[in-house]
Order: structure tokens, then C-alpha cells, then sequence
């Protein structure tokens, strides 16, 4: 069909958008997501809260490093909780396949492997980590299975999950607590070996921001070159000068918590760094789980925006009609959802095992709670449809901080508990209620 | 009835039935090239379903289809976009949570060489044919959800046309809009047929059909009642074969005389 192709309209090309007054128009006009800045604003007044109330020791880098590490096993599930969450789907059982996949992995490794190929192997991290991404997936798809093409809810389908998985890290493990694990295995897990170093960190967050400043000049360049409005200038300085400290501060602080005195000895002894009288400062750097976490969540973003994949699992959570009449095999896209969902459990349960260097057969209790909680905090709706993967990382480190800082301040497990229900209700509660104002 | 040209469509002893309902019985219904050809009748008649056929979205329990005169088998959206027919929904079937370009190239995006979405490039071809369709549509990046009713419809007709379709349905295209989009979808459904483009127009507006169809077929209970040509009736005999179910020439005056009123 012959279309008469009009010149591309009028003065909006090129044209820096104008804030419209407001400061909601001036926000806008950034197109930085106002949820996010929330999210970040609230982080901000749970880490100060906490540090008020804990005397300075929340914001410490050694809080903070733990808190890091600690975080990405979370951080790691949840970005795939959202596509899951956005396909109008739930994954319940998480958390029981973290303790299934991490037992099978730390049999494989403390009593299978051992067998054949003797104890720290060099391969044998790469086969227990590629076993444990294949289980993950091969019970994601089954999972996504039942769900897509038997046309049971996934609600049910993952709430049978939780129990059976369970059932089977109980009785791979018969209750007993697997250990150790393979020594270069655990340096998925962070500690004093797992982790950048203080040159690494500093190359790692010169890439980092590097790749900000060459993303807004990229986005700048295909605006320019298709005619699109652009951002303002200021705003796309402040972006870049803003996203930099952020991760160059980010950097200072996880090299600012440096080894303990014995674990620098024999560090200091290995590379035949004579042991100073005043003591030697090592910087432990970022840590491999949150290596693993920022490439999971960079992955992820990525599938979820830039991938057919994603943009199919955000189209079935609008509108599951016009997605199967957009001709889009929904029930597959539905499977591969689930199936990226245990490859992320199989992920977070490497960086798991690795860093208690043991697996139990409790292991992953109740993290689907976290994992959800992250998901929803992060801005993805239960109805489906919405959410983002950065930001799910992000209410990953909000649930993380309130653990933490409850630790911090010795609250009892039961209290944790009752405090993460609460936020996990209420989190749903302001979605609704935003989402029903909106709607009006 | 019709020996213009090889039908673009043709469908054959169609039926289709949900438990003991037959919502579409032994139907034959034909489409030629550069016609509209409406179809009409009162609610639950079976004119969405038929088209579902046609579209990919209902499968058929008995019948066959022919495009080109070819027997084809239409069995999801796919097959039938792959065979040039595209559709255009009562409820629009667009993603809410999804910008317009998104909407348009919905299972049929445009990548990059890498297999990226290239959204620039879907944003561009969008904003190039709403400037044909509808010129104030400004919103390329907003979900659909927060744009009017106009320009949603504006969007599903966008995804329609852009994609070169050789047989087009489109099921009440003007139910949701205001006198002058309606006017303006008017003037698209003429200036596609001139581009030889066969519609088959499903309406409640029985203006518009008078106005613009070529044939105008009539069911009632999932039975064709009748096919007409233009000129060969009047309004009030179309309406008097919709409510009645009788073919033109099996009316009585004072069955038309009634629907007058």
C-alpha cells in the first residue's frame, strides 16, 4: 500500500523541551522516573534512620559491605520476580527451590565430585554452577509448564512448589548441613578472597561511569538523528555528574572496609609483603556477589527493554487478548519466564552457598517473602503489566537495609518477621492506592 | 452474485459453535478486491465470531477458506497476518502498558542486526504514518492507557495499515469516536479501498454502512439472512432484514412499513 510520506512535522524537532513551569513538568521533562526517586529518597531516610539509632555503626563500611553482600542473592532473584510479577504471574516457591538447587550443588561438590575428580578441582566450580543453572531452569520450566499449557494458577502451582522443593532439599540433605564447599566456588560467595580489590573496584567504577557518560550521549546522538525531543541539557549533565559520584562513592566506601589483621597477614605473607609494625590497611573492594548482582540486574534490564522476550512479557501484562492477536505465543513466553526465574534462583543459590560455605536444608526459608517484597517496593504492579528491573534492584537494598539494620539494633527474628510482613502488606497497599488515583 | 474479479476471501459453509449454540452457521461470505463489504446485524447475530475466523482468532469447527482462491488454513493471528489480513478489533486489543510505536509493531518489532528492539526506528515509522492518519496525534511515548479514545483507535488502524494488509477487517472502528473521527476514519476506509484494499466493515451505524459499503450482508442468529448490493435496497429494507431476518424480497410492505414506524 502505496502511503504518501509527509515531511516529518512542524518545530517540535530538535527542540530542547521546555519544563512546563511546574516542578512536576521540570521532572518530567528529565524523564527520570519519579518512583524511582521516591524509592531512593526512602532508602535514604531508612539508612539514616538507622544510623541515628545505631550510633553511626549502619553507615559504616563495614555494615555496608556486609549489607552488599548480603543483598545479592536478593537483588539476583528479584529481577526475575518482575518479569514474572508483570507477566500477571507469581513465583512462590523461590524460595525452596534456592534450598534445593543449592543442596544439589553442595553435594555435588563436597561428595559427588570429590570421587572422581579429588578435591578442589579447577573445573569443579564450573560444572556445580552450570548443574545448578540447569536445575534451575529445568524447575522453572516445569513450573512455567503446568502454569502456561496444564492452565493451573500460578499461585497454586508455586505454593505446591514451596512445599515440594522443600521436601526435596530435606531429604537430597537428609536435615544435615553440607560442607565445605570448593575453594574457588566460595569465591562467588565474596569474603576476604571474593572479592575486586581496591585497583579492580576503582577500574570496575571507572567503567561504570564511563558507560553513563557514553549511554547519555548515545541517547542524545539517536534523538538528534530521528528528530526526537531532547532532554534538557542541565538535566542530562546532572544525570551523568549525579550517576558518577554515586558510583565512584559507591566504590570508596566498599574499599574503605578492609581486611582483618589475620586474613591481611597471610595475604600480606602470600604476596611476600613484609608485615609492616603499624599494622597493613588491605581494601577488600566490591565484592564477586555484588559483581554477580550488577550483571544480573544490567542482563536483565536489558532482556526486559531492549529483547522481543521482554517487551512479550510486558505486552501479556497489559493485555493478555492483544498479545496472543498481536500473534505472540504467550504460553511459551510465559514458560521462559519461569525458566529465567530458577536460572536467577540457581545464580542466587551459588552466591548463597558460597559465601555460608555450607548448605542446609533450610536454606532460602522464607526469601520468596524478600524476593516478592523487593519486586513490589521496587514499583512492580501485582496486576500485572508494570515494573522495572533497577528498580526492583533497588527495593532489593530496601528490604536488605531493614534486615540488616534490624539486626544491627538486635531486634528478635520473630519482631523481623512481623516488620517484614507489615512492609510487605503495605508496599501492595500504596500500589493499589496510587494505581487506583491514577486511574481516575 | 459477484463475478467481478477472483475473490480476495472466500469463506465457505463456516460454522462455529460454543457448547449446543451455533453462533455461526454454514455462512458463505465473499470479498473482492477494492470492496467494502459490510456486515451487519443485531447483537450475539455472529458477525464477530465470523471474522475471528478470518482473523486467526476462533477456530473454525467446520468450513473452509479460501484467499486468492486458495484454500488456506488460518489456525492463530500469525497465519492470518502472514496472509495479508489484518484486523481491527471492537476492543481495540491494545497493550495499555505499552507506548504507541509498541502497540503498532506488537509481535512484529523491528530489530537491530543484534536482534535488539530498535525502538527509534518503530518510533519513527509511527510517527511517520500517524502524520498520514491522524496529524495531532503527539503522544509516542506515553502507555496507551493515559491517550483518548481517538487516538487509541488511531493506533489500532495505524497497526492495521502500516503492514502493507491486503484484506482488512475492521469490527465498529468508529464505536468510540466523536462525529468528526468518525468522519476521519470515513474518509481512511474510502481512500483504502481506491488502494484496492478489500474491507470487510462490521458497524452498528447503519448510516455508515449505507454510506460505504459496496455489499452489505446480513446475519441474524448466526445465519446469513442476505446479501444485497448497493442501490439495490433502502435503508429501511436493511433494517427491516436485521431486526426481521427476511431476505429483501420476501418482505411484506407492512413488515417495512412497521420497522418505519
Amino acid at each position: 500500500m502505496s502511503i504518501t510520506e509527509l515531511p516529518p512535522k512542524d518545530a517540535e524537532q530538535l527542540v530542547e523541551d521546555v519544563p512546563r513551569g511546574s516542578l512536576k513538568g521540570l521532572i518530567r521533562s528529565t524523564e527520570i522516573d519519579t518512583r524511582m526517586l521516591g524509592m531512593v529518597g526512602l532508602l535514604l531516610v531508612i539508612w539514616v534512620g538507622f544510623n541515628i539509632m545505631s550510633g553511626g555503626t549502619f553507615l559504616s563500611p563495614r555494615n555496608l559491605w556486609n549489607l552488599s553482600v548480603q543483598f545479592a542473592p536478593v537483588a539476583i532473584m528479584a529481577t526475575g520476580m518482575v518479569l514474572v510479577i508483570v507477566s500477571r504471574n507469581i513465583d512462590l516457591s523461590v524460595g525452596s527451590m534456592l534450598g534445593f538447587v543449592g543442596m544439589a550443588m553442595a553435594l555435588i561438590q563436597a561428595e559427588i565430585l570429590p570421587n572422581s575428580l579429588g578435591f578442589d578441582h579447577p573445573l569443579t566450580w564450573v560444572i556445580v554452577l552450570l548443574i545448578g543453572l540447569l536445575l534451575g531452569a529445568l524447575v522453572g520450566m516445569f513450573q512455567g509448564f503446568i502454569v502456561a499449557y496444564v492452565g493451573v494458577p500460578s499461585f497454586i502451582v508455586t505454593l505446591g512448589g514451596l512445599l515440594v522443593w522443600r521436601g526435596v532439599a530435606w531429604s537430597l540433605g537428609s536435615g544435615r548441613t553440607v560442607a565445605p564447599m570448593d575453594s574457588t566456588f566460595q569465591l562467588l560467595g565474596g569474603g576476604s578472597r571474593g572479592s575486586l580489590g581496591e585497583v579492580g573496584s576503582w577500574v570496575v567504577g571507572g567503567i561504570a561511569c564511563a558507560a553513563i557518560i557514553f549511554g547519555l550521549i548515545s541517547s542524545r546522538r539517536r534523538r538528534i538523528k530521528f528528530g526526537f525531543r531532547l532532554r534538557p541539557t542541565w538535566a542530562v549533565v546532572g544525570m551523568g555528574v549525579g550517576g558518577c559520584l554515586a558510583v565512584l562513592g559507591a566504590v570508596w566506601v566498599m574499599n574503605s572496609y578492609y581486611l582483618p589483621e589475620n586474613v591481611a597477614r597471610q595475604v600480606a605473607e602470600e604476596r611476600g609483603i613484609p608485615w609492616p609494625a603499624e599494622g597493613l590497611q588491605i581494601p577488600l573492594g566490591i565484592s564477586y556477589p555484588v559483581l554477580i548482582a550488577i550483571g544480573v540486574m544490567l542482563i536483565m534490564g536489558f532482556i526486559a527493554n531492549r529483547r522481543r522476550f521482554g517487551r512479550y512479557v510486558f505486552s501479556i501484562g497489559g493485555n493478555p487478548e492483544a498479545a496472543e492477536l498481536g500473534g505472540i505465543n504467550t504460553r511459551w513466553t510465559v514458560v521462559k519466564t519461569f525458566m529465567v526465574m530458577g536460572i536467577l534462583v540457581g545464580v542466587a543459590a551459588a552466591v548463597t552457598i558460597a559465601r555460608l560455605n555450607a548448605a542446609t536444608s533450610g536454606l532460602g526459608t522464607l526469601s520468596e517473602l524478600y524476593v516478592i517484597a523487593a519486586a513490589v517496593i521496587g514499583g512492580t504492579s501485582l496486576a500485572g503489566g508494570i515494573g522495572t528491573v533497577p528498580g526492583a534492584v533497588l527495593g532489593a537494598l530496601v528490604m536488605q537495609s531493614l534486615q540488616s539494620g534490624m539486626v544491627l539494633m538486635r531486634v528478635d527474628a520473630p519482631l523481623q518477621d512481623i516488620v517484614v510482613g507489615i512492609v510487605l502488606v503495605a508496599a501492595v497497599a500504596v500500589d493499589v492506592f496510587f494505581r487506583r488515583r491514577s486511574e481516575r | 452474485m459477484n463475478d467481478r474479479a477472483t475473490p480476495l476471501v472466500e469463506m465457505r459453509d463456516m460454522n462455529v459453535s460454543f457448547g449446543g449454540v451455533h453462533a455461526v452457521e454454514n455462512v458463505n461470505f465473499d470479498l473482492v478486491p477494492g470492496e467494502i463489504h459490510a456486515l451487519v446485524g443485531g447483537n450475539g447475530a455472529g458477525k464477530s465470531t465470523l471474522v475471528k475466523t478470518l482473523a486467526g482468532a476462533q477456530r473454525a469447527d467446520s468450513g473452509q477458506i479460501y484467499v486468492n482462491g486458495e484454500p488456506v488454513s488460518i489456525e492463530n493471528p500469525r497465519d492470518a497476518k502472514a496472509l495479508g489480513i489484518e484486523t481491527i478489533y471492537q476492543n481495540l486489543a491494545l497493550a495499555e502498558n505499552i507506548d504507541a510505536p509498541g502497540n503498532m509493531f506488537l509481535g512484529r518489532e523491528l530489530t537491530t542486526g543484534m536482534g535488539n528492539l530498535d525502538d527509534s526506528a518503530m518510533e519513527d515509522a509511527t510517527r511517520k504514518i500517524m502524520a498520514r492518519l491522524n496529524p495531532k496525534f503527539e503522544n509516542f511515548t506515553r502507555p496507551v492507557a493515559f491517550l483518548s479514545g481517538g487516538q487509541r483507535q488511531s493506533v489500532a488502524i495505524a497497526r492495521a495499515v502500516h503492514f502493507n494488509a491486503r484484506i482488512l477487517v475492521m469490527d465498529e472502528p468508529t464505536a468510540a469516536l466523536g462525529p468528526s473521527e468518525t468522519e476521519q476514519v470515513r474518509n481512511l476506509i474510502r481512500r483504502l479501498k481506491t488502494e484496492g484494499i478489500g474491507i470487510i466493515l462490521i458497524s452498528h451505524d447503519i448510516h455508515d454502512v449505507f454510506d460505504l459499503a459496496d455489499r452489505t450482508t446480513v446475519m441474524l442468529q448466526g445465519r446469513v439472512v442476505g446479501t444485497v448490493a448497493k442501490g439495490e435496497v433502502t435503508m429501511d429494507e436493511i433494517l427491516a432484514m436485521i431486526i426481521i431476518g427476511k431476505a429483501p424480497q420476501d418482505l411484506t410492505q407492512s413488515e417495512i412499513a412497521e420497522i418505519r414506524g
